[in-house]
C-alpha cells in the first residue's frame, strides 16, 4: 500500500485542519484575555441553544451553502474564483431590480424569476473573467479580485444615483413589495404544528440551496458535462485530447459559478433584508473558499461546512454581545481554516500518510 | 484649475502613491522569484497596525516602524513556508494570509486599546514628521520651479523617500547583481538556477523578506505618515491596487513608480472632486475609485501590449519528480 485509506483523506486530515484552526483560534482567544472553552459554550448556547439561534444559523449557512458551491465548481474546472462577493452584490442587484420593477402574484413566483435575475446577474459578473482567462490567458483570479472592486462601485452607483428612495440619505433600495416577501421557516412550520422563531431569518431560500447541492452533485457526477468539468480540472492537456473545449469548459464552469453566487442574493435581499443594501454580501463570498476547501468541492461537504460556517458565524455575533471578543474572531479562524485546509494542506497530510503507510508496511511485514 | 490646485493634487498623489509604490515593489521581488503573493494587501494592514499600535504605546514611531515591518514578514513568513516549504497554493495562502490580518488587527486592538479596533490617535513622535528638502524655504518663491520644490518634492516624511529611492535600489539589485539574476531566473525557471548548483529554496525565502520589508513599510507609512493612527481595514484594497500596478508596470521597477503615480493621482483626483463634469456628461465618483482596477483588466485582456508574467510564477518548484 501506498496511499492512505480514503476515509483518512475526505475526513480525518479536514478534521486535523480544523482542530489546528481550532487550537490556534483558541490560543488568540487566550491571548486576549479571554477564556476559550467558555467561549465556545456560549457560542455553542448562542448558536444552537434556540431556534433562534438555529434560525440564523440556518440563514447564515444557507449564503454559505450558494457560495461554497460556486467555488467548488470552479475548483473542479481548475479555476480559484475569488469573485464570489463580486457576482453576489451584482446578484443582489439582479434580485432587487426584478424585486422592485415587476409586480408579482405570489412569492412563489417572484422567487423563481428572482433566481433567474440573480443568478443571470451574477453569471454575467462572471463572464468577462472567464472570457479574458480563455481567450487571452489573463489569469481569472487576478481579474475576478478586479471585478470585485469595480462590483462594489457599480453597487454604490446604482444605489446612491438610482435606487435611493428619494429625500434618503441612506445608500438603500426602497422596500421590496408585500408580494416578494418570502416566507420564513417560521412561517412554513407553523402550519405543521412545529414552533420556530418569528425573528429569525432563514426563510425558504434555504431549500433551494439544498436542492442546489443535489443538482450540483447530480452535474458534477452523474453528466456527461461534469465528467467534462471533473476531467478538464485534472488535466487540462490530456482532456483536449480527449475532444474537450477547454474554452466551453472554462466558460460554462464560471457561468454555473457566477449565477450559484449571484443566486444567494435570494437569501440575503430578497428573504431577510426586503431591500438592497451596500454591504448585504458581508463576506459571505469570500467565505464560500473556506468552505469549499473544507468541504474538499464535493456539494455534501460543502453543506457540512457551510453549517460549521453558520454556526461560527452566529455563535460568533452571540460572543461579541457578551463578551469583548469582537465579531472579527469569526474572521480569524475563517483564515486559519483556509490557511490550514488550503495552503499548508501538506503539512498534515504528510505525516499523516507517512504513519499510515508505515503501519501498513509493518502489518505486512 | 490654476497652478497651486495642480500643486496640492500632485502633492497628494505623491503621498498616496507611496504605500502603492512599497507593496508594488513587494510585490515585484516575490513574483519576480515565482511566488504570488495576493497577501499584499494583509501584509500591510498588519504592518499598519502593528506599527500605529507599538507607536501609541512607547511613543516612538521608530519602535512601530520595527514592529510594523516585523509583523509584515512573519507574514511573508508563514507565506513562504506555505507556498515554498509545503509546496501550498500560494493563491489559497495569500487569501488566507488577507483573512487572517483583517480578522487580528481588530481582535487585537479591541483587547488592547479598547476603541473598537482603533488605536488611539497618534501625534508628535508617534508620527513620523515632514521633512524639508535643503533651501525649500529659499526658492519657495521662484516662480513654477519654486512651488514645484518646495511645495510638492518637499515637505513629506522620510518614507516617501525612502520609497522613492527603493525605485532605483530596486533595478539595481534586480539588473545589475548576481543575486538579482539568480532571482528572476528563479522566476522564469527555478530547474535551470538548482541546476546551477544555486538553492531555489534559499533565493524564494530571500524575495519572500524583501517583499516582507517593503510591505512593512507601505502599513507603516499608511498609519503612522499617511494617517495619524490606525483604523479598521484601513488598507482598504491597497494591496490589491498595488498588485494591479505591478500588472500595469508589467514587472519592471521604473515602470512601477509610474503606474503607482498614475494610480495615487486617480485616488487623489477621486479625494478631491466628487464627481466629474465633462460637459456632455458627468463622470461619477465610483467610476474614478474602480479606475484602476479597470484599467487593469484592459491591459490584462492585452489591449495595449502583452502582460507576460514570470514564467514559474504561482508553481512550487519541486526538486526531484
Amino acid at each position: 500500500m501506498d496511499k492512505m485509506p480514503k476515509w483518512a483523506d475526505v475526513a480525518l486530515i479536514p478534521f486535523l485542519n480544523l482542530l489546528i484552526a481550532f487550537v490556534l483560534s483558541g490560543l488568540v482567544i487566550l491571548a486576549i484575555g479571554e477564556n476559550p472553552i467558555k467561549a465556545l459554550q456560549m457560542m455553542i448556547s448562542g448558536a444552537l441553544g434556540s431556534s433562534y439561534g438555529w434560525g440564523y444559523t440556518l440563514y447564515y449557512a444557507t449564503n454559505f451553502i450558494f457560495t461554497g458551491l460556486a467555488v467548488s465548481i470552479a475548483f473542479k474546472a481548475a479555476m480559484f474564483n475569488i469573485g464570489g462577493e463580486g457576482q453576489a452584490m451584482i446578484g443582489g442587484l439582479g434580485v432587487a431590480l426584478v424585486c422592485l420593477y415587476i409586480p408579482f402574484p405570489h412569492w412563489s413566483v417572484a422567487l423563481l424569476v428572482a433566481m433567474a435575475g440573480g443568478a443571470i446577474f451574477g453569471a454575467a459578473w462572471a463572464i468577462i473573467p472567464a472570457y479574458l482567462q480563455a481567450r487571452r490567458g489573463s489569469h481569472v483570479v487576478i481579474t475576478t479580485i478586479m471585478f470585485n472592486f469595480i462590483a462594489a462601485s457599480v453597487l454604490n452607483y446604482m444605489l446612491v444615483n438610482v435606487l435611493r428612495v428619494k429625500g434618503s440619505m441612506d445608500p438603500a433600495s426602497g422596500r421590496f413589495p408585500e408580494t416578494t416577501h418570502l416566507p420564513t421557516l417560521h412561517d412554513i412550520l407553523a402550519p405543521l404544528g412545529i414552533s420556530f422563531s418569528r425573528a429569525a431569518p432563514v426563510n425558504v431560500s434555504l431549500f433551494i440551496a439544498l436542492i442546489a447541492c443535489v443538482v450540483v452533485y447530480l452535474l458534477l457526477w452523474r453528466s456527461r458535462l461534469g465528467y467534462e468539468i471533473r476531467a478538464f480540472g485534472l488535466s487540462p492537456d490530456a482532456s483536449v485530447y480527449a475532444g474537450i473545449s477547454p474554452f466551453k469548459i472554462i466558460m460554462i464552469a464560471m457561468i454555473l459559478s457566477g449565477g450559484l453566487s449571484g443566486m444567494m442574493s435570494i437569501n440575503n435581499t430578497m428573504g431577510e433584508a426586503e431591500r438592497l443594501v451596500l454591504n448585504s454580501v458581508e463576506g459571505a463570498g469570500f467565505i464560500g473558499i473556506a468552505v469549499a476547501l473544507m468541504g474538499r468541492n464535493h456539494p455534501f461537504g460543502v453543506l457540512l461546512a457551510a453549517l460549521l460556517f453558520g454556526f461560527l458565524y452566529q455563535g460568533g455575533s452571540e460572543l461579541s454581545l457578551w463578551t469583548k471578543i469582537p465579531r472579527e474572531l469569526v474572521i480569524v479562524i475563517q483564515a486559519l481554516v483556509i490557511l490550514f485546509t488550503g495552503a499548508l494542506d501538506n503539512m498534515v497530510r504528510g505525516p499523516v500518510e507517512r504513519i499510515f503507510i508505515n503501519y501498513a508496511k509493518r502489518r505486512a511485514g | 484649475m490654476d497652478f497651486a490646485t495642480i500643486i496640492q493634487i500632485a502633492d497628494s498623489a505623491l503621498r498616496l502613491a507611496t504605500p502603492l509604490l512599497l507593496a508594488c515593489l513587494a510585490g515585484l521581488f516575490s513574483e519576480r522569484a515565482g511566488i504570488f503573493d495576493i497577501g499584499l494587501e494583509g501584509k500591510i494592514l498588519a504592518s499598519a497596525f502593528f506599527s500605529a499600535a507599538v507607536a501609541a504605546s512607547t511613543g516612538s514611531v521608530w519602535l512601530g516602524l520595527i514592529a510594523g515591518v516585523a509583523s509584515s514578514l512573519a507574514f511573508s513568513g508563514v507565506h513562504g513556508v506555505a507556498s515554498i516549504t509545503f509546496q501550498g497554493n500560494q493563491l489559497i495562502s495569500g487569501v488566507a494570509l488577507n483573512f487572517l490580518a483583517s480578522g487580528i488587527t481588530i481582535l487585537i486592538g479591541t483587547a488592547w486599546f479598547s476603541l473598537g479596533g482603533r488605536t488611539p490617535s497618534l501625534s508628535g513622535g508617534q508620527r513620523f514628521s515632514p521633512v524639508d528638502l535643503p533651501f525649500a524655504d529659499a526658492v519657495a518663491n521662484v516662480p513654477v520651479l519654486g512651488p514645484i520644490y518646495s511645495d510638492l518634492l518637499s515637505g513629506h516624511t522620510i518614507l516617501v523617500y525612502v520609497a522613492l529611492l527603493m525605485v532605483p535600489l530596486s533595478w539595481f539589485v534586480l539588473y545589475r547583481t548576481r543575486f538579482g539574476l539568480r532571482l528572476r531566473a528563479v522566476g522564469e525557471n527555478p530547474a535551470a538556477v538548482d541546476t546551477a548548483g544555486v538553492s531555489v529554496i534559499r533565493l524564494r525565502y530571500a524575495s519572500m523578506a524583501i517583499a516582507g520589508v517593503l510591505c512593512g513599510l507601505a502599513g507603516v507609512y499608511l498609519a503612522t505618515g499617511l494617517a495619524a493612527g490606525f483604523v479598521k481595514e484601513m488598507s482598504a484594497g491597497r494591496g490589491f491596487i498595488a498588485l494591479a500596478a505591478l500588472i500595469f508596470a508589467r514587472w519592471r521597477p521604473w515602470n512601477a513608480l509610474y503606474a503607482t503615480l498614475l494610480f495615487g493621482l486617480l485616488e487623489a483626483i477621486a479625494n478631491r472632486y466628487q464627481n466629474i463634469d465633462l460637459g456632455a456628461f458627468v463622470l461619477p465618483v465610483q467610476f474614478m475609485q474602480a479606475l484602476p482596477y479597470i484599467l487593469t483588466v484592459i491591459i490584462l485582456a492585452g489591449f495595449g501590449g502583452t502582460a507576460v508574467a514570470p514564467k514559474a510564477g504561482g508553481q512550487p518548484y519541486v526538486k526531484e519528480r
